[in-house]
């Protein structure tokens, strides 16, 4: 009796099938016809991932370390995070890890400027207009939920193995947290600064880029941390597409059970990680300096 | 007055520093509803639907009725009214930060509601600044950012318009702090920056929201003197909210009070104090110290000269009957702060007007 509570009732394996095979193939030929086309458009971004991936691993080691030293003082201007910051990296060049690890900071650095040249606009139109917000966050909430391998299956399908379909998979995970941030940085900001802004005559850019943007630079901040964050994380998983980098070594040692290797390279990653999360959050706290009380 | 000239001011401020080019606002039958569908009860509030109808039947909230204002040119103009009278809506109005549902606003010879945004723009960058109740000065700009930023507005070259900003932070007295941020300083403080960037702007309308309602008295009332010395010499047109009497009638030239959106009377503060128009300007204003409010220049004869000693118009009436008093005299002479004579007063003006009506005096307590 009443079959249909007992079991669900599904498509019919064929059907489920044909529609498989139908999406699958249809992808196939889009792919096939567009995947050349697609390729070349992203060109310039190859050719940036290579420049930036050269520069850091031919350039001599002490050089490398002074400038992301530099690099870290002037956001921070704190001297543990910088001397953590040398110290770091110079345990992990001890350790033989010098090369990935370049090319990893390398690869963050092409997804996050990417991130932001796409997210800050995204965000910035997204405050404007309550209909693009709610016709994107559902979008972001699937870019965020979704598996991330699952993403890279029609990366991989339309642009090949390589550090572009990487760095695309790497951009759409890691990017919500800056659209996000911005556009919810932008929203907070006091309605009546911007009716002061108003009536002194200023224009909607004068506004957005003169009062909006700059109150919003911290909120902003804390975006751009989680991104760097999330690019992190998904380096790794992405080396299962031929991404070069740390996770490289990370994939072989989990392949092999090799316990000291994976532990190295996973230590090597923590130690970058903190070294982006504290120089750009005390960079965040620096940009609210203002808001400090200081009179009685 | 060459040193309280601003840039843009060299055109439009004479010599001796009064302005020839005072902008009277002329506000014409305006109405506001709020509301998702203002524009379908229009008509029906012009017909006189009450305000409690409009809301409870209608659902909708009307700011202002009928308002009917002339602010004369290089005068303040005081709107005062308790909280929710509109008197917040209609000082908007006047920049058009809220658009009317219905009605005229001129400013000199433009009609405001008339411009495209483009024009509106300009108007509120060249023709009106304005101080607000909570300062609105942005947190994340210095003091003397904060000043500049309507002359940034308006593309002024940096040179220029930091020495505009350095002479009004001087004059407001924040000399030394130009670097602060706003959150460093105290409220007083910070209302003299949202005054001095009003002033930078150099427009000839000053629009201030309970621009000193949200500070200490004795710090209100000091900020009243800066803002009084100031007007001497600059003229410019202002308007100025508040919901506090002895700050109309200290401030105002004319005082119109609001009340549920509508204009109950308006004119000088003398004219309120000694000639309430109905019950509920006679319970607002019984509890006022004439003498210690009205002031001299309201009360006076204008033109006329009489034997007795010379008195600052802004004196109130009891410092001029405590001149008087100690010169013997029965009337003074009413100048200006440069010395000009204005007019004069006598000691029977100073009484009648520092004694209450008598339908008040049965109610006041001894």
């Amino acid at each position: 009796m009443n079959d249909w509570i007992k079991t669900f009732p599904t498509m019919e394996s064929e059907q489920l099938s044909n529609l498989r095979r139908f999406i699958d193939a249809s992808f196939r030929s889009f792919s096939r016809e567009y995947g050349d086309a697609l390729e070349h458009l992203f060109d310039p971004l190859r050719e940036f991932l290579i420049f930036s991936e050269r520069l850091m691993t031919q350039s001599p080691w002490p050089m490398v370390i002074s400038a992301i030293a530099l690099l870290a003082w002037l956001a921070s201007r704190s001297r543990k995070i910088t001397l953590g910051t040398v110290l770091t990296l110079l345990a992990i060049g001890y350790f033989g890890m010098w090369e990935d690890t370049m090319k990893t900071i390398s690869m963050i650095f092409v997804c996050t400027v990417v991130a932001l040249v796409l997210g800050l606009p995204i965000g910035i139109a997204m405050s404007r207009w309550d209909r693009l917000q709610r016709a994107i966050n559902p979008a972001l909430d699937v870019m965020q939920t979704m598996p991330s391998f699952v993403y890279l299956i029609p990366v991989v399908m339309l642009l090949g193995i390589g550090r572009v379909a990487g760095m695309i998979a790497v951009v759409v995970y890691a990017i919500p947290p800056v659209i996000r941030f911005t556009d919810l940085g932008i929203r907070l900001v006091r309605k009546d600064l911007l009716e002061a802004a108003d009536a002194f005559g200023a224009s909607t850019w004068q506004k957005m880029f003169n009062i909006q943007l700059p109150l919003a630079l911290p909120t902003i901040m804390a975006g751009i941390n989680q991104t760097i964050m999330l690019s992190l994380a998904m380096v790794v998983i992405a080396s299962m597409i031929g991404v070069q980098g740390l996770g490289q070594p990370v994939l072989k040692a989990i392949a092999n059970q090799y316990f000291t290797m994976g532990m190295f390279n996973g230590l090597a990653i923590v130690g970058i990680a903190i070294i982006f999360d504290r120089v750009s959050q005390t960079y965040g706290k620096r940009l609210q300096k203002h808001l400090e009380v200081l009179h009685g | 007055m060459v040193e309280a000239m601003t840039p843009t001011s060299a055109v439009s401020t004479g010599p001796d520093g009064v302005p020839s080019n005072a902008v009277n606002i002329s506000i014409k039958h305006l109405y506001k509803i709020f509301g998702p569908n203002p524009a379908q009860h229009l008509a029906a509030v012009q017909q006189g639907m009450s305000k409690q109808e409009l809301r409870d039947v209608h659902g909708h909230v009307l700011g202002l009725r009928d308002i009917n204002i002339d602010m004369a040119g290089g005068a303040v103009q005081v709107v005062m009214g308790l909280s929710g009278s509109g008197k917040s809506t209609l000082i908007r109005h006047i920049n058009r930060l809220i658009e009317p549902t219905a009605g005229e606003l001129w400013a000199g010879e433009q009609n405001v509601m008339a411009m495209n945004p483009r024009r509106l723009r300009l108007f509120r960058r060249e023709r009106t600044a304005m101080v607000f109740q909570n300062f609105a000065l942005f947190p994340h700009l210095t003091v003397q950012e904060n000043t500049e930023y309507g002359l940034q507005v308006q593309h002024v070259a940096q040179k220029v318009r930091r020495d505009a900003a350095m002479r009004w932070i001087e004059r407001v007295g924040l000399k030394g702090y130009e670097d602060s941020y706003p959150n460093q300083l105290s409220g007083g403080m910070q209302q003299r920056v949202g005054l001095a960037r009003a002033l930078t702007n150099d427009a000839p309308i000053l629009l201030m929201d309970e621009a000193f309602s949200a500070l200490d008295p004795m710090i209100r009332s000091d900020m009243q003197s800066v803002l009084l010395d100031l007007q001497q010499e600059l003229g410019k047109t202002i308007v100025f909210i508040t919901h506090d009497l002895e700050e109309a009638l200290r401030l105002g030239d004319r005082i119109a009070i609001l009340r549920d959106g509508e204009v109950v009377q308006q004119g000088t503060g003398q004219q309120i104090v000694l000639k309430p128009a109905d019950d509920y300007i006679s319970s607002f204003i019984k509890d006022v110290n004439r003498g210690r409010v009205i002031r001299c220049r309201t009360l006076m004869t204008p033109g006329v000269t009489v034997d007795g000693p010379n008195v600052d118009a802004s004196l109130v009436l009891e410092e001029v009957a405590r001149v008087l008093s100690a010169a013997g005299k029965e009337a003074a002479n009413v100048i200006n702060s440069r010395g000009k004579l204005l007019g004069s007063i006598t000691m029977s003006d100073l009484i009648a007007a520092m004694v209450p009506p008598k339908a008040d005096a049965a109610s006041e307590p001894a």
